[in-house]
């Protein structure tokens, strides 16, 4: 029955999203990004949240560039990499790549190499687990949305 | 004449980032803003009409051909920028005759007390600390407000019909996704995040509004 799914997908998405806020994969600020989606623009929080591991993706790279040669580390880069990605994190409500971010900075300030090359490794597994999170959350929502416009249809029969 | 419709307020966004121009773009017009967003100072200077001298970038001057036809009732703009940071911006802004009436409004990711205060004594309306939220920009109202009834009170009209409209402070109603299950409510009570960081910045920030006297709407009312 087509309604048990729907109740069965419902469930299983608020589970699913209050386990990514307990887990400290969310924080606040991403209800905050939910806030400012509407009728009008109904893929705002995907395309934030595209755009941003787009930026994880290119920041990791140009910054492991930057730490590669143990003789000559552009610190500079690395803080600005830091710094930008600290800044759309904490906007994205990824509240563990934010806070490895951090930890990031104080290496980045001591011009730690060592401790640098550990946090970026740290960003990247976080940011790609959030990645793999929020895929699922918006597969889930997605079969939501297919049942519960079955549901609609036949509703008119 | 009839009553005047309310045109939507214009706000200038700048700031470096895509992703926080993007984001800030929506915030404005989640909160019924038309937005204009631009990458740099400089930029944000061209648009507004004045032109930078290329030989001595301190001399500014409004452009003959680019005369401000577009209002701006508002400019947000980020601290940290490469080349003119926000604060530079700001400046040059309160230092030109013809727009040092637009209120300027300063953002950052970094919450540097020193830095702060520099903005507001520069003439900075508010500090906003990143990531934006919805309910920071309510008090943006107040500012646009000040300079849409201040241009309205130059134009020939009725006195009956410059009405002081309440600052329509939009309601953060998410009535449109097709939610069944009201998830922001049983996401507040799962919250297990400390509320801390924005308490903090809550209290900052009205340490920050209480020092500023702000005009009452009866000074503006009867300057008309």
């Amino acid at each position: 029955m087509n309604t048990i799914v729907v109740a069965q997908l419902q469930r299983q998405f608020q589970d699913y999203i209050v386990s990514l806020y307990q887990q400290g994969f969310l924080d606040n600020q991403f209800s905050e990004l939910r806030k400012l989606q509407d009728e009008g623009t109904p893929d705002f929080v995907a395309e934030v949240v595209s755009l941003f591991f787009d930026d994880c993706s290119k920041l990791i790279n140009t910054m492991s560039i930057s730490l590669e040669r143990p003789d000559n580390v552009d610190f500079k880069q690395v803080d600005s990499g830091v710094h930008q990605l600290k800044g759309s994190s904490s906007s994205v409500g990824a509240r563990r790549v934010k806070n490895v971010c951090i930890s990031f900075k104080e290496c980045c300030d001591v011009q730690n190499r060592e401790g640098c090359l550990r946090c970026l490794q740290q960003v990247d597994y976080e940011y790609k687990m959030l990645k793999t999170k929020l895929q699922d959350l918006f597969n889930v929502s997605f079969k939501l949305c297919e049942n519960l416009l079955v549901l609609l249809v036949y509703s008119f029969y | 004449m009839g009553v005047e419709t309310e045109s939507k307020f214009h706000v200038l966004a700048v700031d470096d980032s895509l992703f926080d121009r993007k984001m800030i773009e929506r915030l404005l017009q989640k909160s019924s803003c038309q937005v204009t967003t631009v990458d740099s100072g400089s930029k944000a200077l061209e648009f507004l009409g004045l032109r930078v001298d290329d030989n001595d970038p301190n001399a500014l001057s409004t452009s003959p051909q680019i005369h401000q036809e577009v209002e701006i009732n508002l400019i947000i703009t980020d601290y940290c920028m490469p080349g003119m940071t926000g604060y530079d911006l700001l400046k040059k802004v309160k230092e030109s005759a013809a727009f040092r009436s637009i209120p300027v409004v300063i953002m950052s990711s970094e919450n540097v007390p020193a830095r702060i205060s520099r903005c507001l004594e520069e003439g900075a309306e508010e500090f906003f600390l990143k990531p934006v939220k919805l309910a920071d920009l309510t008090k943006l109202k107040p500012h646009m407000m000040k300079t849409k009834l201040k241009k309205e009170s130059e134009k020939p009209v009725a006195i009956e019909e410059i009405v002081v409209s309440k600052p329509e402070i939009e309601k953060e109603e998410d009535s449109s996704v097709i939610e069944i299950l009201p998830l922001h409510q049983e996401l507040e009570s799962e919250q297990l995040e400390p509320m801390l960081s924005s308490n903090k910045r809550k209290a900052m920030e009205e340490v920050i509004s209480t020092d500023r006297s702000r005009p009452k709407y009866n000074d503006i009312t009867t300057s008309v």
